[in-house]
């Protein structure tokens, strides 16, 4: 009887929430497509035609960033008090997407500023910490960046070994964070340090540290195959000193922060692998158009058709899934699951998609003149950073197991 | 200042995409196909909102005329700037055959009726090249007109427009209120912010038809037959010069 009862309430809690979201995930809201819009034609007429050169030349493209400051896009979700857009998640992933599919560069340095820099200051700072560190970051003028991998440790960030020890009224940090996006061009970044080993991930906390700052250096920037005008690098901390009131969030909450923050920050990522996997396919099909081979353009062939409606399905399921997730968390209800199911099914989309790309444009595919070579080469960090593909799929079946809890 | 500007935003087919004449030879295939705001009433929105930025004017009214989905590029005029719009509802055929003399008629009625000082629009839209809606508003208002605005500068009750020509430029000063149609190198217009596209859910759109305005949107022309341009011919080589001037005058070209 009270089976019955709780399965009626949570129908009725569908019904009265679902329709709307549902409605959403069919056709978006006037003012997200307003937002998208706005997006892609940026992302179109600034971001694309020099993405290739930023990626040669691994330049940091300093200008734009701050143009998308000015339109807000670089604090998608700060409230407007705080100097951002005051818009929802789902706006912040549809906004990666658009960018990501101009510039993937361009995109996961958004996405980072986003959702690795200013969400966990956002969610666990306290009022003063928000105004001196989130503010300035809003504009574009300052990009932020996280720092929670170590050489040591990257999946098992529970194993950090970066410390900190507490000195009088200030932290000591030491220890080098590896793999960190945008710390070449960042003016803060949020660190997690173990201020108690015996606790062991209950021990982690994390801080704000200005850059640059005594104590704080930076590593050689990364030559990577891909996203090539965001810099990456280690970042090495010798005793570097901050405030007390640099701790964000309480002592030992650092790991929880984390979590939480790679949370939203998968959803971030999952947008900007849309947006490379978009960018691959309207290159295969605008190439399909126009290749003639046996007579004919070689879109009327079935093995081009048949690779182009699987690389759409792979887009649009992932694509479906990442506005899912992102309309869970903006009606704050739980959304791990969904956020690794999205991040996981759109790395891989992009990764997929922009293969066989390649193999649709042919030898093409194979050389600079066409932007297929750079989306193969973009996709592929997808899935591995802010959570590899085994984490996601450990992060899911953990959901499903608890789901069917005996 | 208290001036008060009106801008004219019209829906047409966006300029990156492949127009296709319809099967029956009517018209353009419009079903399906990206839409946008005309590229030169970008600009005009663009400029009125400088205008208010450096307090030269108080308000900005977007006005477009044409169906339902003219509400959309009305609020991306408001998401630029603009603090209010005005819809004219046209649909249906009378859509299909409005053009530059109605729109005209339109636009003197609104300016009346709002009492607006000055008028920006586009100086053509990019799917009829007309050209004539600027200068027809002007006649028709008997306001000055200052079209093909490369630079407008505000002095007094006076407006200063240079002109882009085909011998050059052309500087001439005119008298508020007056009417303006923006050229291509007027500015460049500004992507609308996020909060700016927030805020322009709140602003208002005022729906009016064209009889409240007393006026009769009935076309007087009809079209026949639309057709795509010829398709491009192959050229012929010749070897000397002397065989090139033969052609050209069998051609009736010299």
């Amino acid at each position: 009887m009270a089976a019955l009862f709780k399965a009626r309430r949570a129908l009725g809690m569908v019904v009265g929430h679902g329709v709307r979201c549902l409605t959403q995930l069919a056709e978006l809201p006037e003012l997200h497509q307003m937002m998208r819009q706005t997006c892609r034609d940026y992302a179109q007429k600034e971001l694309a035609p020099i993405a290739a050169q930023l990626d040669k030349d691994h330049m940091f493209p300093a200008k734009q960033v701050q143009e998308l400051g000015a339109m807000g896009v670089m604090a998608v979700e700060v409230p407007e008090s705080l100097g951002g857009a005051g818009m929802d998640y789902l706006a912040y992933c549809l906004a990666v997407e658009e960018l990501s599919r101009g510039c993937a560069s361009t995109g996961v340095i958004v996405s980072v500023n986003n959702s690795l820099y200013l969400g966990p200051i956002l969610k666990f700072g306290t009022e003063e910490q928000k105004q001196q560190w989130i503010t300035p970051f809003t504009t574009g003028e300052k990009v932020g960046c996280f720092a929670l991998s170590e050489p040591g440790n990257g999946s098992d960030a529970g194993a950090a070994s970066t410390l900190a020890r507490q000195e009088g009224d200030e932290w000591v940090l030491n220890g080098t964070k590896a793999w960190i996006t945008n710390c070449w061009d960042a003016s803060a970044t949020v660190v997690f340090a173990t201020t108690d080993k015996s606790l062991k991930h209950k021990g982690i906390s994390a801080f704000l540290v200005p850059m640059p700052h005594p104590g704080l250096s930076l590593g050689k920037k990364e030559d990577k195959l891909g996203i090539r005008a965001s810099s990456t690098a280690n970042i090495i901390l010798e005793d570097c000193r901050v405030p007390l009131g640099n701790m964000l969030g309480e002592r030992g909450m650092g790991f929880k922060i984390a979590m939480q923050t790679l949370d939203s920050g998968r959803l971030g990522i999952a947008a900007q692998a849309l947006g490379i996997a978009q960018a691959a396919l309207d290159c295969a099909a605008d190439y399909a158009h126009k290749r003639t081979a046996f007579g004919a353009p070689i879109g009327k062939l079935q093995a081009i058709q048949f690779k182009l409606a699987d690389m759409a399905l792979a887009i649009e399921s992932a694509r479906l899934l990442t506005w899912k997730a992102a309309l869970l968390r903006d009606a704050k209800k739980p959304f791990t699951k969904e956020a690794a199911m999205a991040k996981l099914a759109a790395s891989e989309a992009a990764t997929f998609v922009s293969h066989q790309a390649i193999q649709v444009l042919g030898g093409m595919g194979y050389v600079t003149d066409m932007p297929a070579e750079r989306h193969y080469r973009d996709a592929r960090i997808t899935e591995i950073y802010e959570g590899t593909s085994e984490i996601q799929r450990l992060v899911i079946a953990n959901s499903i197991l608890k789901e069917y809890q005996q | 200042m208290s001036a008060r500007v009106l801008v004219g935003v019209k829906r047409v087919i966006d300029y990156a995409v492949k127009i296709r004449v319809r099967p029956d030879h009517t018209g353009v295939v419009t079903d399906g196909v990206k839409h946008s705001m005309n590229p030169f009433c970008e600009i005009a929105v663009e400029e009125a909102v400088r205008l208010k930025e450096k307090k030269l004017v108080k308000e900005i009214v977007a006005v477009s005329c044409g169906p339902q989905q003219v509400q959309e590029t009305i609020r991306t005029a408001l998401a630029m700037g603009a603090d209010r719009g005005i819809h004219v509802e046209v649909s249906g055929k009378d859509y299909d055959a409005l053009g530059p003399l109605q729109v005209s008629k339109i636009m003197a009625a609104l300016a009346k009726k709002e009492e607006a000082d000055l008028i920006i629009l586009g100086k053509q839209a990019i799917d009829d090249d007309c050209n004539q809606t600027g200068q027809m508003t002007a006649a028709l208002l008997d306001w000055p007109q200052g079209t093909f605005a490369s630079e407008l500068t505000l002095e007094g009750g006076m407006l200063k427009v240079v002109r882009e020509i085909d011998g050059g430029l052309e500087t001439i000063k005119i008298k508020m209120p007056a009417v303006v149609t923006a050229d291509l190198r007027l500015n460049t217009p500004r992507y609308a912010t996020l909060p700016n596209i927030m805020k322009a859910k709140k602003k208002k759109i005022a729906n009016v038809k064209p009889a409240d305005l007393g006026v009769d949107v009935t076309s007087r022309l009809e079209v026949l037959k639309v057709d795509e341009p010829p398709q491009r011919q192959a050229g012929v080589k010749v070897e000397t010069v002397e065989d090139l001037v033969v052609k050209l005058k069998e051609a009736g070209r010299i």
